[in-house]
């Protein structure tokens, strides 16, 4: 089926998301649309999937225009959606996600249970999926979880499926096969839309390539194009993808951990048995796909997670059994994952923000009070040497873009005397240039002598920041090695596989 | 579970001189606010070159913002106040046309309605206007008596039945900002005012010393009994909501019990589930009592006033505030941040229980000296709700509230006897307002005004779902 | 606390993280308590005598003997039993195993025995009236709870409970008692709870009140508007407005009504309560077997992904929270033409709250709901049955119960209960 977008406009209040997008897929083409985060392109295929109405524009299929009032209708005409967060109900089995909005019945209402059974089975079949209909989701893998709504899409007949991202939470063996299910798919005749900002993953699978920048299309282009087009084109300039550093100069060994594991309240051992040790004035990397146990690590190294077994010691002092509050006062910074959850309180003030984890004590606090002057002056100092872009410190975070949060999270952490700095994806959801400065002032960190723990699921910025890797899979680590690992083997790693030669660093 | 008034706050900058608005957290579904900032951000960071070279903190003022002026009074229009005043207004005519609709005179006139319309017309006026002028003549100034002292006592009596309602609607709006309902007024208040009360009428004391540990004590009994709820919830993860309503029954019942039980509660040689009188050294004084014994406004009054100062300066001026706020706001972060999350809902929840006791305290010290029975709570637990709504969680919003209630109650008294129209009228009235300002789209419908300055939204809360990747 | 089973890594591509087991002591812990109460009573308070229990209703066709057990003897029997009890979940969990359910059935169900042998010494207890009042008494806790069962699982938390039964109960009175038809009644009182209901959706998904708010209003506003029209118009008119005339008399089902025990406790009932049995079933079947119930709990798990198959969520909110209500608006039903009583203010008396507690306790299912409106039913009716054979436990304690049951429930002690997930949130969609 051929899918074609005419001038696509979707406005939210005075900022216009997409901007007059054309956009043209054949049948039987894979047509990636590439773009940075924040970039439109989710906005437009939630337009194309009728979860948007569009200002202005059509969407035509096959040549007929057509009209969607929600997702529905976007289904009924053909167009299915695998998307970035699964909409996959947890508790649910496979076969009661797949049937769910086009049930089949009995009389009554009563759900034909086997049909859909059989509807998994049959589409398992043809892509050589293996998933078992009665499993609960909540029990699934994401790469599973990601089949069934391949699934869910098919069983709707879909003769347009659009990825979202789809490549985000899988390894890279995972990520090769999700790319054999699209060649499929494809020569079944249907059409794929495949939003990524990934370049590799673009190259390697799309027939045509469409990049939108700031919810315009800017332009087009040929798989055969280098990465460096493709980046420049997304990005509106040259793209320096490198931090510069000088050589680490290592001191003592810092952080010693010592046959870590955590459990969740499940009762998984989503990290099992880590031990690593990272000295002063050295980055540790952390890389794996996300879910691999990471996120856990980073929250137990601060004391966040309640079932800890194993030893993590700073400077000689155990921090595994000691509160939050306690880790924080030993001089241990921390920039979590998800910044909008963990990392700031959307409704406080700036200089709210920049005190929250020194609520109690100097130099905010005395005798009970907050030291309102003192606040004042300390945030209107690290507004500006951290270079966040506000209308003043009594303004609230939340009105923040991405970058300037990240840059304040950042400037609370590293206005205190740091004997570590954790820093969990700190540059996700954040522009180009907060990117840049946010690197830089980690390196800054680390030259500075604190040893530092990095997190971060995108290999760019694994090899770009880090002195050692560590890569873990499944809760454990595969492997630690040295900052310039070549990128294949860091990707086989990340599937599990341990390097031939065994971990060095 | 997030501060109800938050999406209707008034925005000064809402008027479009800020470009960084919330909405535009809804760009792409899969990013939380700042990602479409994110977009414009990197546009201006390529207009400008690297991005350190950009003047900092200078970025945002594109637009010449508004005069301060313009933008207070498009605030009057669109913000809370104007909202508050025509919510109650509409609450005030639905109550009017109950009282209208169960009139007697307007049934009979209604029955001749087409030959005589005017007849009816009149009863309903009557109807109505009788009420609410008795309603305003027992709260605020009675016309009738010939003196102004006499004539004003009215208000002194709104200030007194306002006093338990302050004090409980800032122990559920102080939970509130801390993220939690207290919907346990009620069995906060039983506990503090048979501690109190048991204190006052079995002890012996010196004057004024025995109203201050009778005081305490109330204070300590209340703060305790909400402590459960608060203990529950910080080691167990008990929802507040559940507990709390569970410990008014059982405070219903536990106190039931001790007001039939000699030597417990119960009146020596009484068979009436009633507690003797207070003694009079633990009475609250009545501050107004030069003016005339009328007069029976008492020192719970002041301590009200106090209580309200005590908890403006925690909320806005001490670090328990400042860590209460942020776990309100987001407990996750504060959790991060290093806060100890169960021990602030602890304490929240004893601050709470402490000023509804102070509702209870300054009921059986100073309202109802005579003995109470298992009635003393007289619904202020829940009419404390209702006032931390109106009041929006802010003390003296609160302060302002419980008065307009404490208004309500002693009018609907002077109602009921004048005009024989239900005291349950304030209970419709009052749960009315709270509805209306609740939901203020409701109210802007209704009275067709325009919307609030800027396309403001109801901060999403799919925002965890969708966070970027 | 917990302790490692490493799992062999299945040989499919499904991948399962090494687990350990969670254990919990709270389950031992409950039960050493109430053993230690059970021996304070047989230690401390000692009765003495013969509890007689009654098995039978004179107008029986079928008459069963009465038992006759010594009170002390078989307190101490009991309590050795409930020893064995907690000895054997100490062990369970003591080898990082879980205490079943049925041993905590069993174990309640001693613990309730020993417990009437002890109050009821020298006495008989009429088992027949224990069991056929619980059951009347838990009718609109069971109506109630239902509406907050379908109510949390299409993500809409309904505290307006009590504001529904009440106007249930209010309108079925007017209705039944102007028209001089029951069943016209309890159509009118499902009306009434269904635009309670409506309101409480109205508020909740048009205008993202928080939910709990507006049922904690709501409640109020009930309250205040059945009290003002009870005293202004009602009692001024009561012949005519609120009369007793009107009531549902008994049906015993022929046969079925004559089986011991059974008989004279399920099937001589009115025709509200075999009204009941038929919505337990239906919302059961319905919540898990049909598409109806697919889809509701889809929405209240996980709103965007119902959205984005084409579910529209917040009218699937809206109707399943009047149904909801008209639900609970039955449920009113009982207070007045159930039970052949005029209407009086707020008189449902906290009966929502207890609704909303069996919700909890039963874990947002409609028979484990049931279940535990049974045994709040139970713990009414038993302090009625005790202060007629005059028992030593102040009544207050035993109407405290369901309540202090259900805060140890949601405390924790039954396990950890999970809601629906996405229950008291409204869906915004961008």
């Amino acid at each position: 089926m051929k899918l074609e977008l005419r001038g696509i406009t979707k406005r939210f209040g005075s900022l216009v998301a997409n901007d007059h997008i054309d956009l043209t897929v054949e049948a039987g083409e894979i047509h990636a649309l590439l773009g940075e985060n924040g970039a439109g392109k989710s906005t437009l295929m939630n337009v194309l999937y009728g979860l948007y109405q569009a200002d202005s524009g059509e969407v035509l299929l096959d040549g007929e225009v057509q009209h969607f009032a929600g997702p529905g209708d976007a289904m009924a005409a053909g167009i299915g959606m695998v998307h970035q967060h699964f909409m996959l109900i947890p508790v649910f089995t496979v076969a009661e996600n797949v049937m769910l909005g086009h049930e089949s019945t009995k009389a009554g209402g009563v759900l034909d249970l086997p049909t859909a059974r059989a509807k998994v089975r049959e589409i398992s079949q043809r892509f050589g999926f293996h998933v078992d209909p009665d499993a609960l989701v909540d029990d699934l893998p994401v790469g599973v979880q990601q089949r069934v709504e391949i699934i869910k899409a098919l069983s709707r007949d879909a003769r347009v499926l659009v990825f979202d991202e789809p490549t985000a939470v899988l390894t890279p063996q995972e990520t090769d096969e999700l790319m054999g299910i699209m060649r499929q798919l494809k020569q079944s005749g249907t059409s794929i839309v495949f939003i990524t900002h990934k370049l590799r993953e673009v190259r390697e699978v799309a027939d045509r390539i469409t990049v939108i920048r700031l919810g315009k299309v800017v332009g087009e282009a040929a798989p055969t194009a280098t990465n460096a087009e493709l980046a420049s084109l997304m990005v509106g300039r040259a793209v320096e993808l490198r931090v510069h550093k000088e050589e680490p100069k290592l001191g003592d060994p810092a952080l010693v951990v010592e046959g870590l594991t955590v459990i969740d309240p499940v009762g998984h051992l989503v990290v099992n048995d880590v031990s690593f040790t990272v000295r002063r004035g050295e980055i540790l990397a952390v890389a794996g796909v996300q879910g691999n146990g990471q996120t856990e690590l980073t929250e137990a190294l601060v004391g966040l997670q309640p079932r800890v077994r194993g030893s993590i010691s700073l400077d000689g002092i155990e921090l595994s059994t000691a509160s939050v509050r306690k880790i924080l006062d030993a001089g241990v910074g921390f920039v979590p994952e998800d910044r909008t959850e963990d990392g700031l309180i959307g409704e406080f003030t700036i200089a709210e923000n920049l005190m929250l984890d020194r609520s109690e004590g100097a130099p905010f606090i005395r005798a009970g009070s907050i030291q309102r002057g003192v606040l004042d002056d300390f945030a209107r100092e690290k507004v500006a040497e951290f270079d966040v872009r506000t209308q003043g410190i009594d303004e609230k975070v939340r009105q923040l873009s991405g970058g300037n949060q990240q840059k304040v999270v950042l400037a609370r952490e590293l206005s205190r005397e740091l004997r570590l700095l954790v820093a969990a994806q700190p540059t996700r959801g954040v522009d180009v240039g907060s990117i840049e400065f946010i690197h830089k002032r980690i390196v800054e960190a680390r030259d500075s002598g604190v040893p530092v723990v990095v997190v971060s699921t995108e290999l760019d910025e694994v090899t770009a920041l880090a002195d050692r890797i560590m890569v873990m899979y499944r809760g454990r680590i595969v492997g630690i090695v040295p900052g310039n690992t070549p990128r294949d083997v860091l990707g086989l790693m990340m599937a599990g596989e341990v390097p031939a030669e065994g971990a060095a660093a | 579970m997030s501060d109800p008034q938050e999406p209707q706050e008034p925005r000064g900058d809402a008027v479009g001189a800020h470009d960084t608005d919330a909405d535009v957290a809804i760009e792409e579904p899969a990013a939380s606010s700042p990602t479409a900032a994110t977009a414009r951000e990197s546009a201006r960071a390529a207009a400008m070159g690297p991005a350190g070279t950009a003047p900092p903190a200078a970025g945002h003022t594109d637009v010449e913002p508004p005069s301060r002026w313009h933008t207070m009074g498009q605030q009057i229009v669109t913000g809370n106040a104007i909202i508050s005043v025509l919510a109650v207004v509409l609450a005030l005519i639905v109550g009017a046309i109950m009282i209208a609709f169960t009139d007697e005179r307007v049934q009979e006139t209604s029955a001749y309605f087409f030959s005589r319309p005017s007849d009816m017309l009149l009863a309903v006026w009557d109807s109505v206007s009788g009420a609410y002028a008795a309603l305003f003549q027992g709260s605020i100034y009675n016309f009738r008596r010939d003196d102004f002292l006499d004539g004003i006592r009215p208000l002194t009596e709104t200030l007194r039945f306002a006093t338990p309602l302050i004090a409980g609607g800032l122990g559920v709006g102080l939970a509130f900002r801390v993220g939690m309902f207290n919907i346990g007024g009620r069995g906060q208040i039983l506990i503090a005012a048979s501690v109190a009360g048991w204190i006052a009428f079995g002890f012996d004391l010196p004057w004024g010393i025995h109203m201050i540990v009778a005081l305490i004590g109330g204070l300590v009994g209340g703060a305790l009994w909400a402590g459960i709820a608060g203990l529950l919830k910080a080691r167990t993860g008990a929802h507040e909501v559940i507990v709390t309503i569970m410990l008014n029954y059982v405070a219903f019942y536990l106190i039931s019990w001790m007001l039939r039980t000699p030597g417990l509660l119960q009146a020596p040689g009484s068979s009436n589930p009633k507690t003797p009188a207070m003694m009079e050294t633990a009475i609250f004084p009545k501050i107004l009592g030069f003016l005339g014994p009328q007069f029976n406004l008492h020192l719970g009054f002041i301590l009200v006033i106090i209580a309200t100062i005590v908890v403006w300066w925690i909320l806005t001026r001490s670090s328990l505030g400042f860590r209460f706020r942020a776990v309100g706001e987001n407990p996750n972060a504060a959790r991060a941040a290093g806060i100890n999350v169960p021990s602030v809902y602890v304490y929240a929840m004893l601050i709470s229980g402490a000023l509804l006791g102070l509702a209870g305290v300054s009921q059986v010290l100073g309202t109802v000296t005579t003995g109470f029975t298992a009635g003393i709570d007289a619904g202020i637990g829940f009419d404390a709700i209702t006032v931390a709504l109106l009041g929006r969680s802010r003390p003296w919003g609160i302060f302002i509230a419980g008065i307009l209630f404490g208004a309500f109650k002693a009018g609907g008294f002077s109602m009921q006897a004048a005009e024989g129209v239900p005291i349950e009228i304030v209970l419709v009235v009052q749960s009315l307002i709270v509805l209306f300002i609740a939901a203020p789209p409701l109210v802007r419908t209704i009275f067709r005004l325009p919307a609030e300055g800027g396309p403001r939204r109801p901060r999403p809360l799919v925002s965890k779902e969708v966070e970027a990747k | 606390m917990s302790q490692t089973v490493q799992q062999p890594a299945p040989a499919s591509e499904v991948v399962i993280l090494p687990t350990t087991v969670v254990t919990s002591w709270k389950a031992p812990i409950a039960f050493a308590a109430f053993t230690l109460g059970a021996l304070a009573l047989a230690v401390f308070v000692p009765r003495e005598g013969v509890t007689t229990f009654r098995l039978s209703t004179p107008s029986d066709v079928i008459q069963l003997p009465e038992l006759s057990a010594p009170s002390l003897a078989t307190l101490w029997v009991i309590v050795a039993l409930l020893v064995l009890a907690t000895a054997y979940s100490i062990s369970l969990v003591a080898t990082k195993r879980r205490v079943p359910l049925w041993l905590i059935v069993v174990f309640a169900i001693l613990f309730m025995v020993g417990f009437l042998t002890w109050a009821a010494a020298g006495s008989t207890i009429p088992v027949i009236g224990l069991l056929f009042g619980t059951l009347s008494l838990a009718v609109p806790l069971i109506f109630g709870s239902l509406s907050g069962v379908i109510g949390e699982r299409v993500g809409v938390v309904n505290i307006a409970i009590e504001g529904q039964l009440l106007a249930g109960a209010f309108t079925a009175a007017i209705v039944a008692s102007v028209t001089g038809q029951v069943l016209l009644g309890l159509v009118a009182a499902m009306i009434a709870g269904m635009l309670v209901g409506m309101v409480l959706a109205v508020f909740s998904i048009k205008y993202f009140v928080d939910q709990v708010i507006v049922g904690v209003v709501l409640n109020v506003l009930i309250i205040g508007l059945t009290s003002f029209f009870y005293s202004q118009v009602l009692t001024p008119n009561a012949a005519l407005l609120n009369n007793t005339a009107q009531r549902f008399d008994r049906l015993p089902i022929p046969v079925l009504s004559e089986i011991p025990i059974i008989g004279p406790v399920l099937f001589r009932q009115t025709l509200v309560v075999y009204l009941m049995y038929l919505a337990v079933a239906l919302v059961f079947f319905g919540l898990f077997y049909t598409r109806w119930g697919l889809r509701l709990r889809a929405v209240g798990e996980h709103p965007q992904a119902a959205d984005t198959v084409g579910i529209n969520v917040n009218r699937t909110r809206f109707w399943n929270v009047a149904l909801a209500g008209s639900i609970a608006g039955l449920g009113g039903t009982f207070f007045t033409i159930g039970s052949g009583i005029a209407f009086n203010k707020e008189m449902t008396a906290g009966a929502g709250f207890i609704a909303l507690a069996a919700v909890i306790f039963g874990q947002w299912d409609p028979i484990k709901a049931t279940l535990a409106a049974l045994l709040f039913g139970f713990a009414q009716n038993l302090q009625n049955q005790l202060s007629v054979i005059g028992s030593p436990v102040p009544s207050e304690f035993m109407l405290m119960l369901p309540y202090v049951v259900t805060i140890f429930a949601v405390a924790g002690v039954v396990g950890k209960v999970r809601g629906p997930a996405a229950a008291g949130k409204p869906y915004i969609k961008s």
